[in-house]
């Protein structure tokens, strides 16, 4: 893993476990993405980003249809390229031990496309693509984004607020248990 | 010092965003909450009332009165005071303390309990949380009232920072600077003073960060900003902890964590354990996630048809086998353990056994091969009475698990509700497991998604069907119609083909046709009905679910024919046998004599007790009872031959063909013509449910029947399984299966009655062969239960037994059960009327919901056309300019949403549109004005006016 080379501080690791989820071997995972850009030596919080490109092909991620927008919802500059503090929140939402609000506030984040804090038509579509590899029919699309608005769309908007999404996912049972990642 | 100011600088720039976030609706929510405790808690004490409003830096109403607080309070905090600059989210975290503080000191401990409360939210109690979540803006103030006495603000401060901070974003950039300078040169100025309240209150403050500490990892941040404030926190709690005397926590909290996080893991790998221990979950999950619940439905079925099999494999087997087996007499020993010496040249031949005669015929798999001995063994083992009873258990154990697994799915069926109000939407959004790490899951998971969607989308479509309903009427009558003719000619034809070979069964001079006609004809019609059947389903075009009902209830029906056939010969075949065995029984005594009246002649000496005759060669009867079993098991065997075979080249090398050839043919065999097989439910279902008719009733004479069928269902499984995922293809319209499969059920119990009847008439009515099986010599076979209680049971219980036989007690009985299920129907029915309304009374509430979020739009529209339909409204001369306002009153509710110029509008006219609609009479008035008024006055007048008409209509 080579994370026993790797270098923080007591005070750092410290402040890591307080204020994550999960912290094993994140930074060891985070240096091997893309060893000559990340220094083992972290005690003076050196600055670099790991691009998405890099990210997207951990094993964790690589088969999830959202990747991209996982990794670009946790990046500050919106492109997708991770500090190690972004690399480490980001799991640590995903962990299993995150509550439900803070994941449903990634989730609708990763949801929504094109950014502007609506899941309007085009996200869902987008999504529902992924979902299905494109294997539904314009139709049936159209249907499906139709019908998840008509159920959980509460202002008559035709687009899902972030207040929709939460009060559709809080009631849907299978939320916590799927929108985790292990590592 | 230096340190803190450049993270004050680095949150600045880095951390603003998601500053402003938590700032915005800390505006919204804390400056309710500020006016409501300046009123009620004033009194309590002026400081805190003070302090608290610091808060809302963001505030620009209060800022005046908050600069004062604002500087006794970063007096306690010091330097966190000042780190606070640029960072506006500690506030709303470190806001929340001052608040509490207002409960007094006494209220620390309490504070640590909340701690710990809160930590258990985050861990475990997240259900609570997202619901505070959900309804914390109507909360809130609620909320925040306790807090000031509870400790636990802290998790509510956090819930705000969450609640919406995503929705809010690029708002309220600026005041951050302001409100940190304040903080700042006030704070320097009134470090020095420390009074004793001030103590309390900055123990308060410890324990206020330390909850930070603890629930920093809950906070919608971005990591900096988190180890920007966790460690301004810990120096704050580390500094003054030591002069407050309270040092642990810490470590008591990591160990909790820990085990928090062991116990969730413990309970993972149990889960996964026990999902381990279900046989073939996984296989059929594969099979669910590329055909759909449908296909599973069969599996589902299957698996469950095997469990109850393995039960009665365990009673047979332990109750008479092996019992027989272990301490009866041996092979060989009695006549009916031998095999008879005419037949044992061919008997261990390959073609003999596979017939089940030779060696086979006179084995434990049989009941000629059991003993009439009262008991057997050191243990006394009644083992006759122990054939009866596990024959009659059978069957009592069959109904009771089918009634029991009916009346359990009729329960899940109601309770979980599959039209949840979020079909669509939890698919969409949770239905994706983000822990798939593994390319081929994922593929199996695309495939899930998909067919769930598709089963989904059907179930929409069908209820959003609405066409000639006349035509469909008609065309379902005729199909029904044309079906019942089907099924009436094919009953016909076979009552007739009965009729004619129970006529050829007298005659010699057959052809190989005549011979075999019957078996023609049944495959036959087994062949050729159920695909016309399904053809005229066709025209009834129900939704698949309920036409694969209405196919297997029709199919059934046919096979109920087979069964007929089959009993019918079967019966015929026993009275035969019935009348032989009493000329064989009388000449089997006669030969008993013979050979002793022999043997003492030829000994001449007829005191001397000859030994017994060779078994092999005593006269036999011919034991219609392992005639029949014998009949069962062939049947059974040669169905799952044909089955078997069938899936071979029925799926397998068509499926072959179909792939291989394709490269070189003239059309498109995967498309075109023969393409893959679909897996055929109902066929499936329905052979398993006759081919466990045939265990049923073949059980009794046939012990080692169960084993049998056991196996054929183990292996079927692994087959079936690969076959439906090696050859067919999936339906074309995946449809979602009822998770309870009780219709299945019903078939089953409908066979298990059929297959109950022939076998207590045999039981009860028809003599035992007087030489094999464990009954022989008895008169009738349920004698054995006369003779246990006549000999074992004391006295009274044999009377016992009479009076409870007695017709007075027994009709009484009856009577009373059936006013039982009278009564229970009755109350099953008012259940369900009652859950019907509850369900109603449900969506009429969510409804009201949507509504009265969405503006009250629509409800306002509404009450406006009725008041223009009023009669004086139109009468009156000056109403014109009234029925102009109802449109431009639109854009006065828009606003919240949209600018309220375009959008408005579009809403507006749809709106309207879709009233004319429903009503046309309100089309004069409201509907015309908006087309030509909109793109005026509309933004401008609009808003004024329709203030002013607004109210009434509510």
């Amino acid at each position: 893993m080579g994370n026993k080379q790797t270098i923080f501080t007591d005070e750092q690791l410290d402040a890591y476990q307080v204020s994550l989820f999960s912290f094993p071997r994140l930074h060891g995972r985070y240096h091997e993405l893309a060893p000559h850009l990340v220094p083992m030596d972290y005690t003076n919080e050196p600055d670099c980003k790991v691009p998405l490109a890099l990210i997207v092909n951990m094993p964790e991620l690589k088969e999830n249809p959202f990747r991209n927008r996982i990794v670009e919802s946790f990046s500050e500059d919106g492109m997708g390229n991770l500090s190690f503090n972004e690399f480490v929140d980001m799991f640590s939402v995903l962990s299993e031990m995150a509550p439900r609000e803070l994941k449903a506030i990634y989730a609708f984040k990763i949801y929504d496309f094109n950014v502007d804090n609506y899941l309007c038509k085009e996200d869902l579509e987008k999504t529902l693509n992924k979902l299905t590899k494109e294997e539904l029919t314009p139709e049936e699309v159209e249907l499906v984004c139709e019908k998840t608005i008509e159920e959980s769309d509460l202002d008559g908007d035709h687009k899902l607020s972030f207040a929709d999404f939460e009060n559709m996912i809080s009631r849907a049972p299978d939320f916590l248990s799927t929108f985790h990642i292990r590592i | 010092m230096p340190r803190k100011s450049d993270a004050a600088k680095m949150e600045e720039v880095g951390i603003e965003i998601d500053g402003d976030l938590s700032e915005s609706d800390d505006g919204g929510t804390q400056r309710r909450a500020n006016r409501r405790q300046a009123g009620g808690r004033g009194g309590v004490k002026g400081r805190g009332r003070g302090k608290k409003p610091a808060s809302d830096d963001d505030d620009e109403d209060d800022e005046e009165e908050d600069e004062a607080p604002r500087g006794r309070r970063g007096a306690n905090r010091k330097k966190p005071a000042k780190k606070r600059g640029g960072n506006d989210d500690e506030d709303e975290s470190e806001d929340e303390p001052p608040k509490k503080k207002r409960g007094g000191a006494a209220n620390k401990k309490r504070g640590g309990k909340a701690q710990d409360s809160d930590e258990e939210d985050s861990d475990v109690g997240k259900g609570k949380k997202g619901k505070k979540g959900g309804g914390k803006k109507g909360k809130k103030e609620e909320e925040e009232e306790t807090k000031g006495k509870k400790g636990n603000g802290k998790g509510k401060g956090k819930d705000k920072g969450k609640d919406k901070d995503d929705d809010k974003d690029k708002k309220k950039k600026k005041k951050k600077g302001d409100s940190s300078s304040d903080s700042n040169s006030n704070s320097s100025e009134e470090e020095e003073s420390m009074s004793e309240g001030e103590m309390a209150r900055l123990m308060e403050e410890v324990e206020e960060k330390k909850k930070l500490i603890a629930n920093i990892r809950n906070k919608p941040w971005r990591m900096q900003r988190r180890l920007k404030l966790l460690k301004e926190a810990q120096e704050f709690v580390d500094k003054f902890e030591g002069a407050l005397g309270k040092g642990k926590g810490r470590k008591w909290y990591a160990y909790k964590v820990m085990m928090t996080k062991k116990w969730i893991k413990f309970q993972r790998d149990f889960e996964n354990f026990r999902t381990a221990c279900i046989p073939w979950e996984r296989k059929i999950k594969e099979v669910e996630s590329h055909f759909g619940s449908s296909v599973a439905s069969y599996f589902i079925f299957l698996r469950w048809m095997y469990g109850m099999n393995l039960v009665l494999f365990g009673f047979t087997f332990g109750l008479v086998v092996i019992p027989e087996v272990l301490m009866g007499l041996p092979y060989g020993s009695i006549p009916r353990k031998t095999v008879p010496r005419a037949e044992q040249d061919t008997a261990q031949d390959y073609s003999v056994l596979m017939d089940f005669n030779g060696y086979c015929k006179y084995s434990v798999l049989f009941y000629g091969y059991y003993n009439d001995q009262r008991t057997v063994g050191v243990l006394k083992f009644r083992l006759p009475l122990s054939y009866l009873m596990v024959g009659i258990g059978t069957f009592g154990y069959s109904l009771m698990l089918v009634i029991r697994t009916m009346a359990k799915n009729a329960d899940v069926g109601g309770g979980d509700g599959e039209d949840s109000d979020f079909t669509f939407a939890w698919k969409m959004f949770t239905s994706w497991d983000y822990l798939i790490g593994n390319a081929e899951t994922a593929d199996n998971k695309y495939a899930s998604i998909t067919t769930s969607f598709k089963e989904s989308i059907v179930d929409e479509q069908e209820n959003q069907k609405d066409e000639n309903i006349h035509l469909r009427r008609f065309l379902r009558v005729l199909a029904n119609f044309l079906i019942t003719c089907s099924l009436g000619g094919s009953g016909y034809l076979i009552y007739f083909v009965v009729k004619r070979s129970q006529e050829f069964a007298t005659r010699d001079d057959l052809s190989w046709y005549e011979k075999n006609e019957m078996e023609i004809v049944m495959s036959l019609l087994g062949l050729v009905c159920p695909p016309l059947f399904e053809t005229i389903a066709e025209l009834e075009d129900y939704h698949p679910r309920i036409a694969l009902k209405w196919q297997l209830g029709r199919i059934f029906a046919l096979f109920l024919g087979n069964l007929y056939t089959f009993l019918f010969a079967l019966f015929d075949e026993v009275n035969t046998k019935l009348e032989e065995e009493q000329s064989i029984k009388n000449a089997s005594i006669w030969a008993m004599k013979e050979y002793y009246a022999n043997y003492s002649r030829l000994m001449n000496d007829s005191e001397a007790t000859p030994p017994p005759m060779d078994p092999a060669d005593v006269i036999r009867g011919p034991c219609w009872e392992t005639a029949v079993g014998i009949e069962f098991v062939k049947l059974t065997v040669s169905d799952i031959q044909v089955s078997y075979l069938t899936i071979l080249i029925g799926d397998f090398a068509r499926a072959v063909i179909v792939r291989f050839l394709n490269y070189c043919w003239c059309w498109d065999l995967e498309a075109g013509f023969p393409s893959y097989g679909e897996f055929d439910i109902s066929g499936n279902v329905l052979g398993l449910v006759f081919n466990q008719g045939m265990i049923w009733m073949g059980a009794f004479y046939a012990p080692g029947l169960v084993g049998i069928n056991v196996l054929r269902l183990l292996s079927s499984m692994y087959y079936q399984c690969w076959a439906v995922m090696a050859t067919n293809v999936p339906h074309e319209r995946v449809f979602k299966a009822s998770k309870s499969n009780n219709f299945y059920m019903g078939l089953l119990l409908l066979v298990l009655f059929l297959s109950l009847l022939p076998v207590v008439y045999t039981i009860m009515t028809l003599p035992p062969s007087f030489d094999c099986g464990p009954f022989s010599g008895k008169d009738k076979m349920f004698d054995i239960i006369m003779e246990t209680i006549d000999l074992d049971l004391p006295a009274f219980m044999g009377t016992l037994f009479s009076y409870a036989a007695n017709p007075g007690l027994i009709i009484p009985a009856v009577l009373l059960m059936v006013l039982a299920i009278y009564y229970l129907n009755s109350v099953s029915e008012a259940y369900q009327n009652s859950n019907m309304e509850l369900k109603k009374k449900m969506k009429m509430a969510r409804d009201e919901e949507k509504n009265r979020r969405n503006n009250a739009d629509t409800t306002n529209q509404v009450m406006k056309d009725l008041e223009d339909l009023l009669p004086n409204r139109s009468l009156i001369p000056p109403a014109p300019p009234e029925p102009e306002k109802p449109p431009e009153q639109e854009p006065k509710p828009k606003p919240t949403k949209t600018k309220p110029g375009t959008a408005g509008k579009g809403v507006n006219l749809q709106k309207d549109v879709a009233l004319a609609s429903s009503n046309p009479n309100a089309r004069g008035p409201v509907s015309r004005p908006p087309g030509p008024r909109g793109p005026g006055p509309g933004p401008g007048a609009g808003p004024g006016r329709g203030r002013g008409r607004g109210p009434p209509p509510r």
